[in-house]
This record gives C-alpha cells, sequence and structure tokens, in this order.
C-alpha cells in the first residue's frame, strides 16, 4: 500500500467523475428529486415520509455507487487500463482504496445535497442526529461500491453489468423492513433478510428516527463495515495480475 | 540459446497455454540491453503472449523468464518496466495531460510531461480528452504514458500501428534515442519494412521462434536480397521441417 498512489488513484477516479457532468447531475438530482417528490405524495402522512425519506437516504448511495462502480470497474477490465495498472507499482489495496476515497467524495456530495433539501425544506427529521444519517449513507455507498467491484468480475458487458443491479439491489430493497417491518416477515424472509447487508443500514436508519443512538445503531453500522470488508475482499480476489 | 550475459531479457524453453490451446513451444532468446530488438511474425503467432509473459502478466506453463536479473513478474520490476498493449490502454474521459500525470504518479515521474508529449508529437493536445483524439493519437498517449516513468525496458505491442510514415520514421528514432541513453526496448511489429529499423530481430511464427539475431546476419544467412525475401526463405524452411 503506497498512500502516494491511491490518492493519485482517487484524484484520477474524481476527474473522469468531473469530465462526466450528466452523470453527475443524475447522482445529485435524480435523488433530491425523488425526496420532493416522496415528500408531496406523503403530503397527507408525515409519519410515513419521516420513516420512508430516511431509508432512502441509505439506499440511494447503495444503488447508485453499486452502478457506477461495476461499470467503472468493468471498463477498467475491458479497455485494458487494468492489466496495464497491474503492470506499475499499483498495488490491488492502492485501488480499491484509491476508489474508496473517490466515491466516498461523491457520496459526501450527493448526500449533503439530498439531506440539505431534507432537512432544511422538506422537514424531514433525524432525532439522533444527522452525523448518523451521513455516516449509515456513506457504509451504504461503500458497501454498493464493494459489491459492484465484485459483480464487475461476472460482466462481460456494460450491459450485463447494469443486469446486475435488479438482481442484486432489488431483493434487498424487498427485505430490508422498508415496505414491511422484518418482524411480521415469514420465518424464512425473515431469515433472508437477516443475511442482507441492506437490512442493517436500513435499520440503523430507523434507529436514527426513534431518536436512539444505541448499541444496536453501532452493531448495525459494524456489521455493514463487516459485509464492506468481505465484499472488498472477494472482490480483490478477482483482480489478477497474472491471467491466462 | 539464452545467454543472461549482458542481456536484459532471457527467455528459457517457454511454454504458454491459453484455454487449451498451446501459444509458445519452447522459446528461448536472449534480448541485449541498450538496444531496439523487433519482434516480427504475423498476428496470431504468438507476439503478444510473449511480450505479456515478459511483463508479467501472462500465466506459464513452463520454463523461465528473466527480466533485468529478476524472475519477470517479480515486484520488484514494477517501476522498471514500460509496457504499451496493443490497443491503446488509456482513460478516453481523462485528457491527455491528465492520464500522463497519473501514469506519472504510478512511476514517480512527472517533470518530463512536456517533453513526453513533445518526443509523440502531441504537445498542441495536452488539454484536449483522449476520445477526442484519432485512433494514431490515441496509440501516442498511450505510448507516452509509459515513457514518463523513464523505465530502463520499453515494450511496446504494434506501436506504429497506423500512423503515417512521417510519425513512424520519428518514433523510430526516437526509439534508437531510448536505446542510446542505456534503455532496452523490445517493439513488435507485424509489418516487415519496420525489421530493418531494429539492432536486432526476433522471428516468431506459430508460436515457434525461428530466428534471433542481427538483421545483416540473416541476410547473410539466408542469402536473401532484403529482409521480407529472407523471412519467406526461414518459413518455407520452418514448413518443410
Amino acid at each position: 500500500m503506497n498512500p502516494a498512489i491511491a490518492l493519485a488513484t482517487a484524484r484520477r477516479v474524481l476527474q473522469q467523475l468531473r469530465n462526466d457532468p450528466r452523470t453527475i447531475a443524475l447522482l445529485v438530482v435524480a435523488p433530491s428529486a425523488l425526496m420532493i417528490l416522496l415528500r408531496y405524495v406523503y403530503d397527507g402522512a408525515p409519519g410515513t415520509f419521516d420513516s420512508i425519506g430516511l431509508s432512502l437516504l441509505g439506499i440511494f448511495p447503495f444503488v447508485t455507487m453499486f452502478l457506477v462502480t461495476s461499470v467503472a470497474m468493468l471498463r477498467e477490465r475491458t479497455t485494458g487500463t487494468l492489466e496495464r495498472l497491474f503492470t506499475t507499482r499499483l498495488a490491488k489495496l492502492d485501488l480499491l482504496v484509491g476508489y474508496a476515497l473517490a466515491f466516498a467524495v461523491a457520496t459526501c456530495v450527493q448526500i449533503g445535497v439530498v439531506c440539505a433539501i431534507a432537512f432544511g425544506w422538506l422537514g424531514l427529521d433525524a432525532p439522533a442526529g444527522v452525523g448518523w444519517v451521513l455516516l449509515l449513507a456513506l457504509a451504504s455507498a461503500l458497501l454498493g461500491m464493494s459489491l459492484g467491484l465484485l459483480v464487475s468480475a461476472f460482466a462481460a458487458t456494460e450491459f450485463q453489468a447494469v443486469q446486475f443491479l435488479p438482481a442484486v439491489v432489488l431483493p434487498q430493497f424487498l427485505l430490508c423492513g422498508l415496505l414491511t417491518p422484518r418482524s411480521q416477515m415469514v420465518d424464512v424472509l425473515r431469515w433472508l433478510s437477516n443475511v442482507l447487508p441492506m437490512s442493517y443500514a436500513v435499520e440503523g436508519l430507523a434507529r436514527v428516527r426513534q431518536g436512539s443512538a444505541d448499541a444496536v445503531l453501532v452493531r448495525d453500522l459494524l456489521v455493514v463495515a463487516g459485509c464492506i470488508a468481505a465484499a472488498l475482499a472477494l472482490g480483490a480476489a478477482t483482480l489478477r495480475r497474472r491471467t491466462s | 540459446m539464452a545467454d543472461p550475459a549482458g542481456a536484459a531479457v532471457a527467455v528459457d524453453d517457454l511454454v504458454v497455454f491459453r484455454g487449451r490451446r498451446q501459444v509458445l513451444f519452447d522459446v528461448s532468446c536472449a534480448v541485449p540491453a541498450g538496444q531496439v530488438t523487433g519482434l516480427l511474425g504475423p498476428s496470431g503467432g504468438g507476439k503478444t503472449t510473449l511480450l505479456r509473459s515478459i511483463v508479467g502478466v501472462q500465466a506459464i506453463r513452463s520454463g523461465r523468464v528473466g527480466v533485468l536479473g529478476l524472475p519477470a513478474g517479480d515486484p520488484a520490476l514494477r517501476a522498471r518496466i514500460g509496457y504499451v498493449t496493443q490497443a491503446p490502454s488509456v482513460y478516453a474521459d481523462l485528457s491527455v495531460r491528465d492520464n500522463l500525470r497519473y501514469f506519472a504518479a504510478l512511476t514517480s515521474g512527472t517533470d518530463r510531461i512536456p517533453d513526453v508529449l513533445a518526443a509523440v508529437g502531441l504537445a498542441d493536445r495536452a488539454a484536449d480528452r483522449v476520445d477526442q483524439l484519432s485512433g494514431g493519437q490515441r496509440a501516442r498517449v498511450s505510448l507516452a504514458c509509459a515513457l514518463v516513468g523513464e523505465p530502463p525496458l520499453l515494450v511496446l505491442d504494434e506501436p506504429t500501428v497506423g500512423l503515417d510514415p512521417v510519425l513512424r520514421r520519428d518514433l523510430w528514432q526516437l526509439f534508437h534515442q531510448l536505446a542510446a541513453g542505456g534503455a532496452t526496448l523490445i517493439v513488435s511489429s507485424h509489418v516487415m519494412d519496420e525489421a530493418a529499423r531494429c539492432d536486432r530481430l526476433l522471428l516468431l511464427r506459430e508460436g515457434r521462434l525461428y530466428a534471433d539475431d542481427t538483421p545483416a546476419a540473416i541476410l547473410r544467412q539466408t542469402g536473401a536480397p532484403d529482409l521480407e525475401e529472407a523471412f519467406l526463405r526461414l518459413a518455407s524452411e520452418q514448413v518443410a521441417r
């Protein structure tokens, strides 16, 4: 691990993002617009907006970073830049840390704007503190990034990479407790929900809404962090210096 | 056949399979330091696989590849090899300058960006995005990204494909300047008229090496009037064997 190389990689990934204004607009404008839409869809039920709105702050970064990373890493693999990088001093960890840093910055911009609109204008409330929301949003962004990195190894084209989005995201979305409380699911689905990492990000955000920054919230964050580490380790195993 | 003394790259009995297909058959050769060695032969003959083995990204079945006194793929070699793949492997959504900055950061040389851009004839395109350049210009960006770290060994896979004759001549001059400065260059090509520009030639066909000598020696040995004819005679000898 060489910090200068990891930083140079983060800078390069951010430059690529900056050169793509349409993606930046989609990263920031789409979640903001959805949040505003949600606020007025639940105009008569402010409690519902509070619970769904907060959960979405954990789901947006997951979905967008999953998509951006899987396509970006697939491009590195297919255009030969990854093979070229591996003939240089760059270590696998430099590449992973570089991507993580760049997408953490992108997530801060995304979540910063969405939070400013949601908390400042739409009246969303986070009794346990906005800091926890940011932390959980960052964790779910990094989770999306590490899973995106992993699936990029199994896609041959960008078209296939995009197809992984519904396969990876929709089951987690249905089972994370946003649509039905997890305690009311049949046993099998609840077990399934227990092993899917997004459930813990959403549960953490529910704790934030209840105003309790307690041990459960910390445990949820640790579970998500563990899943990030596991997905990154698996993803790193798919990055090979020597190939046949 | 391979003589490690004075050789930048020594290959011994290299066998490589890609999938079930054998691509290299007991290839042995020695690439002398400080010279331009041409790797010539038809497409599909194993040139890229041999270069990948030298760079250390190719999984090999058997044999040995030594590079600058170390086994190929040794981590200590990573700062010392510049590799240019056949398809330009640079970031199309970044400017020429940003690409060079990134690859310079990976090799620790940054002050040379203007010199390198001038050397490949792209000084006036530094601010342009790579995806706005022509194919030949992209290939030169890719080459520049390998030159920026001043590596002692440059492995270039068909760097002059699709370039006009003037540019090709300029690049070959650049290759010889780099060799005169002490660098070792291995340049692949499937265009035989580039053979005469090399100090030394490796001829690879259907995964077998059938010449490893200077252009003059190859002409002498075959009695051919030019290198193209010499290759034809060597190839038919190989078929006859």
